[in-house]
């Protein structure tokens, strides 16, 4: 199912994002990048590692502000942090002094919600990811899958009509990964949230999203837009022996392999200099 | 805390997961054997004092090394005797202990607050840091027991100029410390907390001081024993009461086991706190995992 309706949740348009290095010179992130995500829509994000996938994220949450161009959430231009966003990190970003259920009920305490209904909610939405009965542990304690879970119903909790995701499931060993995807779709289908979804595993990609946007090499703009009309609901494991998988997977790739060789040999010869 | 078993290195055989019996067998195993290694250490620290003072004695019996200058064990045990059951030149012994914990703990206290309030402040704020870190850094590279004798003229020879000295010692120490927790916060955590909704007080409230607060309370181990050095110190450069006290009178009528005297007993305090602030770690930082376990130096 191709999610249809053309309201969009999220626009860029002709934006470029530069940082300035230690040294002063500028570095590009993005350049002159426009892309539209419907509401609802499942949009993967593919690209060489580091050429600036979670920067694009970073600009529609709002934690950092374009250097030219404009961004707009669900019709208003992003100046701030929008609240109707939700953001699960590459790297945990649970707050491990926190338990499972202070860190699920974070955000709605954050938001001014009373702390019994925050926490009335945070057990359903615990129960959701399935982790119920650890409820007092620490996140040290618990597996890596887990803690990702944490942060599914940490982001979910606050009901986001956005939610971006960077490369959440790169730590997790495969089967644990799958698991996660799997469960990931199960619960975004129950909303009708936008998800940006930032991966440099193109299977990932194709077997989460309704269509995959591929960046180039640093400054990133885009190279190519593909859509995946891979029925659902789908399953992660099962998705990715259809033939029709195969052949957007070789369609994509075509033009993934060549940005990925060029960013390859960029830091071949940075790391020789 | 964890059981035992979790704190000694895993045995090296391979553990057949289906073995539950051999499994419970392992863990008495490894009990034993931790609880062994524990009464071995024990002994063995006993042993070291036992050596150390020994030799000590003897050299000074046997007039090798000279008791007028180094004072002799049999003879320390006496003058803190004589101090406990006759009392101090300037009163009881509990009363000079008294003073001298009463100026460190304010000035501990005093220091520690000071210290993690303009920490947080100035580790949250750049501007702010930018202006006031090279006169912190200047204030911090001056040899500061040479204010105590400002100190003593500014508040005289009582408490305040000792707390005064107490505090401006353990102030740097939190401060640098407190400082450098809120920059090593991490980012990711900041930025999540700000996407859940949090306003930037809630930010400083719920991620910036929990993180901060393990940095924080590793100075504290460090800043009670600076405390007490600055109450000491104070005392020691003038006062009417106190441990530091003692000590000058003891160096004035050239009394070295009334020196060694007060220092052990100087000991004895530290050691006792340090034990206090070891607990509160373990109360406030419950949620880290307990990688440091059987260190307890």
């Amino acid at each position: 199912m191709v999610v249809s309706g053309g309201t969009p949740s999220i626009e860029l348009r002709g934006v470029y994002k530069r940082f300035a290095t230690p040294t002063g010179a500028p570095f590009t992130a993005l350049r002159d990048l426009t892309l539209s995500v419907r509401q609802g829509e499942f949009c993967a994000i593919v690209g060489p590692t580091g050429c600036g996938k979670s920067t694009t994220l970073a600009l529609i949450s709002g934690l950092e502000p374009p250097s030219a161009g404009r961004v707009e959430v669900l019709g208003r231009p992003v100046t701030g942090i929008v609240p109707e966003t939700g953001y699960v990190f590459q790297t945990d970003a649970v707050f491990p002094w926190k338990s499972v259920l202070d860190n699920v009920a974070a955000g709605p305490l954050f938001r001014g919600v009373a702390r019994s209904a925050a926490r009335a909610r945070a057990k359903d939405w615990i129960q959701r990811v399935g982790l119920a009965g650890f409820e007092h542990h620490y996140p040290h304690q618990l597996s890596g899958g887990m803690r990702k879970r944490v942060a599914l119903a940490q982001t979910l909790i606050n009901n986001p009509r956005v939610i971006l995701m960077d490369e959440p499931f790169s730590a997790l060993d495969v089967q644990t990964r799958t698991l996660m995807e799997n469960e990931l779709l199960a619960l975004w289908s129950a909303t009708s949230a936008s998800v940006v979804f930032v991966t440099h595993d193109l299977e990932e990609a194709i077997a989460l999203a309704d269509r995959v946007v591929v960046l180039t090499a640093g400054p990133a703009t885009i190279k190519g837009i593909y859509s995946v009309d891979l029925p659902r609901p789908r399953n992660v494991a099962e998705v990715r022996f259809d033939p029709r998988f195969a052949d957007i997977y070789q369609e994509i790739w075509a033009d993934l392999r060549e940005e990925v060789l060029v960013s390859y040999e960029r830091n071949k010869r940075n790391a020789a200099a | 805390m964890r059981p035992p078993e979790l704190i000694t290195a895993p045995l090296p055989a391979a553990r057949d997961a289906a073995s539950g019996a051999d499994d419970l067998v392992d863990a008495a195993a490894r009990a034993r054997a931790y609880a062994q290694r524990r009464r071995n250490i024990q002994i063995a620290r006993v042993s070291v004092a036992v050596v150390f003072l020994a030799a000590w004695e003897i050299l000074t019996q046997l007039e090798i090394a000279d008791v007028f200058f180094f004072g002799q064990p049999s003879g320390i045990i006496n003058q803190i005797w004589r101090w406990v059951t006759r009392g101090t030149a300037q009163g009881a012994l509990w009363e000079q202990i008294a003073v001298t914990l009463e100026e460190t703990i304010l000035g501990f206290l005093i220091g520690v607050v000071l210290g993690v309030v303009l920490g947080v402040l100035l580790g949250r704020n750049r501007d702010l840091a930018d202006v006031f870190g090279p006169y912190i850094k200047a204030a911090n590279s001056m040899p500061r027991v040479v204010l105590g004798s400002i100190f003593i003229i500014w508040f005289g020879l009582g408490l305040p100029s000792k707390v005064a000295l107490a505090v401006v010692l353990v102030f740097f120490v939190v401060f640098f410390n407190a400082f450098q927790g809120v920059r090593e916060v991490d980012r990711n955590l900041i930025a999540n907390a700000r996407i859940l909704g949090a306003s930037p007080r809630r930010v400083t409230s719920d991620v910036i001081i929990p993180s901060a607060l393990s940095w924080i309370i590793a100075s504290l181990h460090t800043s009670f024993g600076f405390a007490l050095v600055g109450a000491v110190v104070g005392e020691y450069l003038g006062a009417i009461k106190g441990l530091g006290l003692m000590i000058a009178t003891a160096q004035n009528t050239f009394n070295p086991n009334g020196v060694f005297g007060a220092m052990f007993i100087l000991a004895a305090v530290a050691l006792l706190a340090e034990a206090g602030v070891t607990a509160l770690e373990n109360r406030l930082i419950r949620w880290r995992p307990n990688v440091i376990t059987d260190v307890t130096l």
